[in-house]
């Protein structure tokens, strides 16, 4: 549970957000309905700029510990939050199911999340809804697959003393 | 035919006294005053860019101008990984460059995909372009790199630089397997020091 | 809004006016914020920095396209001009896509992929005893900030404490390592607005820098020195006076790089009143680092969430006022003199002892037991082959690196390689500034402004 009191603690409780501390950070798992009307309150409550957003795919760790009345999805759209006044950082992790890998863009909250979310679209195939330009950032632009998925292989080339003999 | 026709370089001339003395000449000055052009790409640029500081000068070998432009560059010295979105434009800026030209793969990454055997990175750059001296290292120091700026110019001087104009005459765009009778050359070593 | 004065400056900078009709035309043109635009002072930075819609929006391949020029604009037609990806002062394989109407920028693109590595594939790959091999060939010229990261990272999910000595070891190798990326940073920036001396300066002052982390760790780049548990080695006999003399030489040289530059005319026109975007819209914009603290924003990590020993040792914030390049120049430079001032007092605090935990589970036992003890060997293989295996867990630790807050997000699934590791590359957001800074100023500000950012592309693209 989070401190009770913190500002980000205040905020969550009034929107009945699910939230757990992991080693001493404050992590809040809003639905994706939710997500984006919880980062405008935060940014109302002066956590003026969002330093991360990254997507992650649990496809081999889907039995990891959440609390209770998060639903269980393959993958999370994880954002954090900083306050410059406070001096304190907050997360959010946003369950996204494998059948509908869609999020809703927080570009209009934080600008700064534009980068980050054509890299998440790039390498782990997560679209945002609303986001200004969904294109690949990092790969090239007729690149198929998302490569940072777990079912992705890593791609690498046999190699001598490791996976295969004899020349490439 | 017009003479121009049959002129292939210095393997037109009929090699006597004086022509040799000309060859030599032409090596010489090959060899002397040959611009890098800027293809750094990752951390090995930035030890490429310590060879040309102070320290390591790479301008006692006539090489501190590194030439934008590949037109007016001899020596493409790839240094870092390359990724498969910049290999169309290595070849690109490859092909740019006039010949005589001259590639240094420095650093592992460029050699053979270095630690980075996946997806992302061209697996040795010899994939794409005609490698002549290849510098191991991960960065590779200054002191390695100008070991081998120095290798290539001793296979200038002794005129084992492997012809990449085989027997069709044309450019950097011949798959040299594919030329009837071209065999690879035999991959004998290049000692700095080698008596004259 | 302080963007609004840039075109009023003189009469020389761009011809683009700033009032609603260019603004609506510009608005039309990107498809997003609402066409209802509000007075600029009840528009909060957030939807300023949408409207005002300085990216380009374009496919990659737009520039090769004669009909992606827009004739809309009324005076004169724009062209699309492409810089890069192999370009002389692009700071590495950036490619920019500017909108050129005549030699004033409208819009431009950061396109980066070029040195895409996989990295964090990659980091997926290997164990944590070897992830630090990988992260720090992100940002090469400050490793051991990468290093040093992904070790607090790994430590934070393991729970364990590291010994006093290696956490000052950590805090001097990587206040050294921003001297020499500031200082790299100063040559690459004063070679790009065509001062090949301060190229020259910088690189040896680096390589000063460079020579001693090679007595330390054993390479000059890309060290593998800041590992879980601690520091690969203890520093070597007689590293106080290499550390003094480093300090000396470099802080006695910076005068050189006060005459050469500070004063300059020339440097001074190229980069004062050149790239100014207001604070705000830089935290909209997340921003971080010497560009922040240019705008105004007394914010680094290492005074306002210290992480280390950074609240043991004595060093101020430096701010600028305007958030020009020149001021982003000032901040640099002043930083490295705050940096020689926190490895003086490190030469004087360092405490003795264990420079890596003795926690046997995380750090490998010294090279001479594992001769005499069958544990002690059993220890190393194992460590070696299989590695740490942290519990489950997820952990977001941030530090100070020299161009801004670079952070680590790992996801440990209870086995010995992380499950997701994902780094907070601080190059890589503050490159979405670029556009805004570069709007309504022409193509050698361009230049000016890129190098002022200070991308390394390597942790852009990782």
């Amino acid at each position: 549970m989070a401190s009770p009191g913190s500002l980000a603690a205040t905020v969550a409780e009034l929107a009945e957000v699910p939230s757990a501390d992991s080693a001493g950070d404050e992590v809040f798992f809003p639905s994706r309905q939710d997500y984006v009307g919880l980062a405008k309150a935060l940014r109302e409550a002066g956590f003026e700029t969002c330093s991360d957003l990254c997507a992650v795919d649990y496809l081999t760790h889907l039995d990891r510990p959440l609390p209770a009345g998060v639903a269980r999805e393959r993958f999370e759209v994880v954002v954090n939050l900083l306050s410059h006044r406070a001096a304190r950082r907050v997360r959010l992790r946003v369950m996204v199911p494998e059948h509908d890998p869609v999020c809703p863009t927080l570009f209009a909250v934080y600008p700064g999340t534009e980068n980050m979310e054509r890299e998440a679209y790039d390498l782990m195939g997560i679209r945002f809804a609303g986001h200004p330009d969904p294109s690949r950032i990092l790969l090239p632009e007729d690149w198929e697959g998302h490569p940072l998925r777990r079912d992705y292989g890593v791609g690498r080339v046999p190699v001598q003393f490791k996976e295969a003999p004899g020349p490439r | 035919m017009p003479v121009w026709e049959s002129w292939n370089g210095l393997e037109s001339l009929s090699h006597n006294f004086l022509t040799g003395k000309l060859e030599d000449f032409v090596k010489w000055s090959r060899r002397s005053s040959m611009w890098p052009a800027t293809f750094g790409l990752a951390c090995c640029a930035i030890e490429m860019m310590a060879a040309g500081g102070a320290e390591y000068d790479i301008s006692r070998f006539g090489m501190e101008v590194f030439r934008s432009s590949p037109r007016q560059a001899d020596l493409m010295i790839v240094a870092g990984r390359v990724s498969q979105k910049m290999a169309p434009v290595l070849r690109q800026v490859y092909d740019q460059m006039v010949e005589p030209k001259w590639v240094i793969s420095m650093g592992v990454c460029a050699s053979s995909g270095g630690m980075f055997n996946n997806y992302a990175i061209v697996q040795g750059v010899d994939e794409i372009v005609p490698v002549d001296v290849y510098v191991p290292g991960c960065p590779p120091g200054p002191n390695t790199l100008l070991h081998a700026i120095l290798t290539l110019h001793e296979k200038i001087r002794t005129g084992e630089i492997l012809r990449r104009r085989a027997a069709s005459g044309a450019g950097a765009g011949v798959d040299l397997a594919e030329v009837p009778g071209w065999t690879p050359p035999l991959a004998t070593p290049v000692h700095l020091g080698t008596p004259r | 809004m302080s963007g609004e004065g840039r075109a009023a400056d003189d009469g020389k900078r761009a011809t683009v006016d700033p009032d609603d009709a260019w603004r609506t035309r510009l608005i039309e043109r990107t498809a997003e914020g609402s066409q209802e635009l509000a007075p600029v002072g009840g528009t909060s930075p957030v939807e300023l920095v949408i409207e005002r819609g300085g990216v380009l929006r374009v496919p990659e391949d737009a520039a090769l396209d004669p009909d992606a020029a827009d004739a809309s604009f009324g005076a004169g037609e724009t062209m699309i001009l492409n810089v890069g990806p192999q370009h002389p002062s692009t700071h590495g394989v950036l490619r920019m896509m500017v909108e050129l109407e005549g030699e004033t920028i409208l819009r431009s693109k950061p396109v980066i992929g070029y040195l895409h590595t996989g990295m964090e594939k990659t980091g997926e790959e290997l164990t944590y005893v070897q992830g630090a091999t990988n992260v720090t060939r992100m940002d090469y010229l400050s490793p051991l900030h990468n290093e040093l990261v992904y070790s607090l990272a790994v430590e934070k999910l393991l729970g364990i404490e590291i010994p006093p000595r290696a956490t000052w070891i950590r805090m001097l190798m990587c206040e050294l390592n921003r001297i020499s990326s500031h200082v790299m940073w100063a040559a690459t920036n004063g070679m790009d607005l065509a001062s090949t001396t301060m190229m020259i300066f910088g690189l040896r002052e680096r390589d000063l820098v460079l020579q001693f982390f090679e007595k330390v760790t054993g390479l000059r780049m890309n060290h593998n020195f800041i590992r879980p548990g601690g520091v690969a080695a203890d520093l070597p006999d007689g590293w106080e006076d290499d550390v003094a003399a480093v300090v000396d030489t470099v802080g006695a040289r910076l005068a050189d790089y006060d005459n050469l530059l500070t004063g300059q005319p020339i440097f001074r026109e190229r980069t004062e009143g050149v790239g100014i975007v207001s604070a705000e819209q830089l935290l909209a914009l997340s921003a971080t680092g010497p560009i922040l603290r240019a705008a105004g924003v007394p914010w680094d990590l290492r005074r306002s969430m210290p992480y280390l020993a950074y609240d043991e040792v004595d060093f101020d914030v430096i701010v600028g006022t305007v958030g020009d390049c020149f001021d982003r120049y000032a901040v640099r430079l002043n930083e490295v003199r705050e940096s020689i001032r926190i490895v003086r007092q490190i030469l004087e605090k360092m405490p003795s002892g264990d420079y890596r935990t003795q926690d046997k589970k995380v750090t490998p036992p010294p090279r001479a037991r594992i001769d005499e003890s069958m544990e002690a060997l059993i220890h190393h293989f194992k460590l070696f082959t299989r590695g740490i295996e942290p519990p489950q867990g997820e952990t977001y630790v941030a530090v100070e690196s020299p161009r801004g807050e670079l952070g680590c997000y790992l996801v440990s699934d209870g086995s010995n390689r992380p499950m997701r590791m994902h780094i907070r590359a601080p190059s890589f957001v503050n490159l979405q500034s670029v556009p805004a800074s570069l709007q309504g100023g022409l193509v050698a500000d361009m230049i000016a402004v890129l190098s002022s950012v200070d991308p390394v592309l390597g942790e852009v693209d990782r």
